[in-house]
């Protein structure tokens, strides 16, 4: 089962048998649970048309029916990067996890519910311990009404709905795992978050029931309207960049279409690395053996050939490890990474337009004359309502930066670990193979009469 | 480069031997259309035993490739006990896709050159082949080698396709030891095809996956421009990741030397089977022969005591439509008597001959499996250097990446 919480320290490993979620996780005798539909599939299908890598491997085989093992064993080290926060985790008094997926049919659909814990010291919680089920359109409507009462925050990415590339079948246990663990992030990350952690919706969210929180989503503006924000918002982007903007705002933007550049590129190439990764350890399963085969039909050689042959087999032992640490790690940050890209540029066109109203107002008062004292208040509260929206987004952009900092450093430190690990693992191998054959030999003859 | 000296008795000198150059050539080929081939240059140097240090003038001739093809043809049919040294192949094969099947390809001219060279070396110190003059002369005589191997008549003797094939079915009792031989041949041929298909795919993939590394070297360099403090750690991580996915080049590069020197004893392989035939071949011949004189001797004794133990039309016939006066049957037992002596002393000259191949054939047959058995430890004790030494770049770059990664 999860790790509870977020601790200071490495979280406790899950009991044997069992990484986080890996297979799905025991789910209580008795509760309605359907056979998750569909064999694993990749997650995230490449495109074609990847101009921006050169494609060096003529048989790509995109269709394969990969066989991707969720069992994976997840180090320690990996959990600490992956709930790791800029946060001091000395004052944190909010732990949440997310796990537990579980399927629920009823008579018009089928979805997944997971279980939300959360444990805090905090006051204004009734009770310091809150277990929850929530599905996903409960964190789409958390993640929309933070939006709404914090235009220019930077809200954390949810994951996606669906992956349209690829044939994967909603319910894949790879699926509902990458899913689970985005979830768990999301959460974490609001709750580190110095103001969103505070937010009433949030707090709601958190800890009440099913029935409490389908009427509490019944108030407040409708979707409809939540939607025409951001229509308003991309609208008046669309029109023209806003006359006004300061020069950190521009700045911001300019930097935040390079990065989202980067970024996706980034996302795309360590997917390829993945699949490059796999057909290689699909090659080398085949590889070692043969070697074996043919230690049966030899006397005098028949001890190196099997030398080899384990070697091959470690080697893709091996393999297999870097290809896991690659889909823990890595991956799922830079396609967080790209998910906050879009965030950004959200947040940015949202802040535009607060001032776009201002400016407008602005400009409506130096056409009419009438109706001053009238125009004067609203532009006035205007005037607070961007200075307010400047100074959140400056804050949390600082913060944003310095996260992404951190999360980049862990992820690519990590990955070349990783990489070292493998050439470690691959070079004692060998090298005791080694040590086994120059032992066996006598002193070489003169080797004059051989080429 | 590798050189050899060997001993040619009826030489008496030691003899340094290289291919050394390759060089493309346009020719009239037989049918008078213009060709493209390659010539590659042999370079002997006698080399005086006392004195080491001292070196005579290099002699040199170009051969192309079917020249070796005459060569080994010639020895093949001259040797047929010894395991003849296999040629580089014709036409690449096992490819992997960064690798050129062109003929014409550097790359491959140059593998093959080594290839020849390494032909010459094996049949330059096999105790047998080294005397032989014809191959003397091609290491040494340019002009009219052809001519003076065609001379000898050598493809005259060789044998049928067909008879081998027929020898190779009705064979009733070939040596043990030449039959398992033969299943050993067939075993180690269809093995080393596989690894090296294998092989072939596995560097494929090992180069994807290090190529495409190489394109974050690009992508970190164009971020580094937009990061404050990020900017140098990532700059010289990618910069790490360029050298990364450089290296597989090399790598894979002395990997095909390792598939050639497998793809010798693949085609070693037909050359033992080759002497296996000729075994079976000359088994057949005999066994025929021996049935020949037991059948000559039969009808002798059947006609000198006039029964018939066996069934014989003509036998038949001779009871039922007259018989033969005694002066037609004394002929006849003559000549027969005459032709069961003779065929007595080809079955023994047979049966020596026979006995002689197979003592020597196995002689050498042993000599080839211990050459075999180091050859192939050696080569693979060098693929797990290879391996290692991938190993210790692999973890040279990422130690030097995963420092700069910390910096940022």
């Amino acid at each position: 089962m999860e790790a509870e919480g977020r601790v200071p320290g490495p979280p406790p490993l899950p009991p044997a048998g069992g990484g986080i979620g890996a297979e799905l996780p025991a789910i209580p005798p008795g509760a309605a649970r359907a056979p998750l539909l569909g064999a694993p599939a990749e997650v995230l299908e490449l495109d074609d048309e990847e101009d921006d890598l050169e494609v060096f491997s003529k048989d790509t085989s995109l269709a394969e029916a990969n066989s991707f093992s969720p069992s994976m064993t997840i180090s320690p080290s990996s959990m600490i990067n992956q709930y790791k926060f800029e946060d001091e985790p000395e004052l944190r008094d909010l732990f949440i996890t997310v796990d537990d997926p579980e399927s629920h049919i009823t008579a018009i659909e089928t979805f997944i519910t997971y279980r939300v814990i959360t444990k805090t010291s905090r006051g204004e919680f009734d009770s310091c311990e809150y277990e929850v089920r929530r599905r996903y359109q409960d964190f789409l409507w958390l993640k929309s009404k933070l939006e709404e009462a914090h235009p220019t925050l930077i809200i954390p990415p949810l994951p996606e709905k669906f992956i349209m590339k690829g044939m994967v079948e909603r319910f894949s246990d790879e699926f509902i795992e990458t899913r689970r663990k985005a979830l768990h992030k999301f959460l974490n990350r609001i709750a580190d978050h110095p103001t969103l952690t505070f937010n009433e919706d949030f707090k709601i969210f958190l800890t009440a029931q099913a029935w409490e929180l389908s009427s509490h989503k019944k108030q407040g503006p409708g979707l409809l309207s939540r939607m025409g924000q951001t229509v308003r918002a991309v609208a008046s982007s669309v029109r023209g960049g806003v006359k006004n903007r300061p020069e950190m705002f521009t700045e911001m933007n300019d930097y935040m279409e390079t990065f989202s550049q980067k970024i996706n590129v980034l996302d795309k190439i360590a997917h390829r690395i993945y699949k490059e990764e796999r057909e290689y350890f699909n090659e080398m399963k085949e590889y070692g053996p043969i070697h074996t085969l043919w230690s049966a039909s030899e006397e005098d050689i028949a001890d190196s050939l099997k030398g080899v042959a384990s070697c091959i087999d470690k080697c893709c032992k091996a393999t297999e490890k870097r290809m896991a640490g690659l889909s823990e790690n890595l991956l799922p940050i830079l396609h967080e990474y790209v998910l906050y890209s879009e965030i950004l540029m959200g947040v940015l066109k949202r802040r535009d337009h607060i001032q776009s109203e201002l400016d407008s107002k602005i400009d409506a008062l130096a056409n009419k004359k009438a109706d001053k004292d009238l125009f004067s208040e609203e532009i006035g509260k205007l005037e607070d309502k961007v200075e307010c929206a400047n100074n959140a987004l400056k804050a949390d952009w600082d913060r944003w930066k310095q996260n992404m900092q951190c999360d980049m450093r862990s992820a690519f430190t990590n990955m070349a670990d990783n990489n070292l690990h493998y050439y470690e693992e691959c070079l004692a191998t060998w090298e005791s193979f080694l040590a086994s054959q120059t032992v066996d030999c006598h002193g070489e003859e003169d080797s004059e009469d051989r080429p | 480069k590798r050189k050899i000296n060997f001993w040619m008795k009826n030489v008496s000198k030691k003899m340094e031997i290289t291919v050394s150059e390759a060089e493309k050539r346009t020719g009239r080929n037989a049918m008078n259309m213009q060709e493209t081939y390659t010539a590659y240059l042999i370079e002997t140097r006698a080399v005086e035993s006392q004195n080491e240090g001292q070196c005579s003038p290099v002699d040199s001739l170009w051969r192309r490739y079917s020249e070796f093809e005459l060569l080994r043809n010639y020895l093949l049919v001259t040797y047929p006990h010894i395991v003849v040294p296999p040629l580089p192949e014709k036409r690449a094969d096992f490819v992997w896709h960064k690798l050129s099947a062109d003929n014409m390809d550097p790359d491959f001219v140059e593998r093959r050159r080594i290839g020849l060279e390494n032909f010459l070396l094996r049949v330059a110190s096999h105790p047998v082949l080294c005397q032989d003059k014809i191959f003397y002369s091609f290491l040494t005589q340019e002009g009219g080698w052809k001519e003076m191997v065609n001379e000898t008549g050598f493809q005259l003797k060789a044998d049928s396709r067909l008879k081998a094939l027929n020898a190779t079915f009705r064979v009733k009792n070939p040596d043990k030891r030449f039959t398992e031989l033969k299943h050993y041949s067939d075993e180690l041929q269809s093995v080393i095809s596989h690894l090296l298909r294998v092989r072939a795919r596995v560097a494929d993939r090992l180069y994807g996956v290090y190529k495409v590394h190489g394109n974050y070297g690009r992508v970190f360099s164009e971020w580094s421009a937009i990061e404050k403090e990020m900017g140098d750690g990532l700059q010289s991580a990618g910069h790490h990741m360029d050298v990364y996915a450089a290296s597989i080049d090399d790598i894979l590069e002395e990997e095909e030397h390792y598939a050639d020197q497998l793809k010798e004893y693949l085609f070693y392989a037909e050359a033992l089977r080759a002497v296996c035939r000729k075994h079976e071949l000359m088994q057949y011949d005999l066994e025929m022969a021996a049935q020949d004189l037991t059948s000559k001797k039969q009808q002798c004794e059947e006609l000198a005591t006039g029964t018939m133990r066996t069934f014989s039309l003509k036998g038949m016939t001779s009871k039922l439509f007259g018989q033969e006066t005694p002066e037609q049957r004394e002929a006849k037992i003559k000549i027969l008597e005459e032709q069961i002596q003779e065929g007595e002393e080809q079955l023994k000259s047979k049966n020596l001959e026979g006995r002689d191949f197979v003592k020597s054939a196995w002689a050498d047959i042993e000599r080839f499996k211990e050459q075999k058995n180091r050859d192939l430890k050696e080569a693979l004790i060098s693929y797990a250097v290879m391996q290692i030494s991938m190993c210790k770049k692999g973890i040279q770059v990422w130690t030097n990446a995963k420092e700069c990664f910390s910096k940022m």
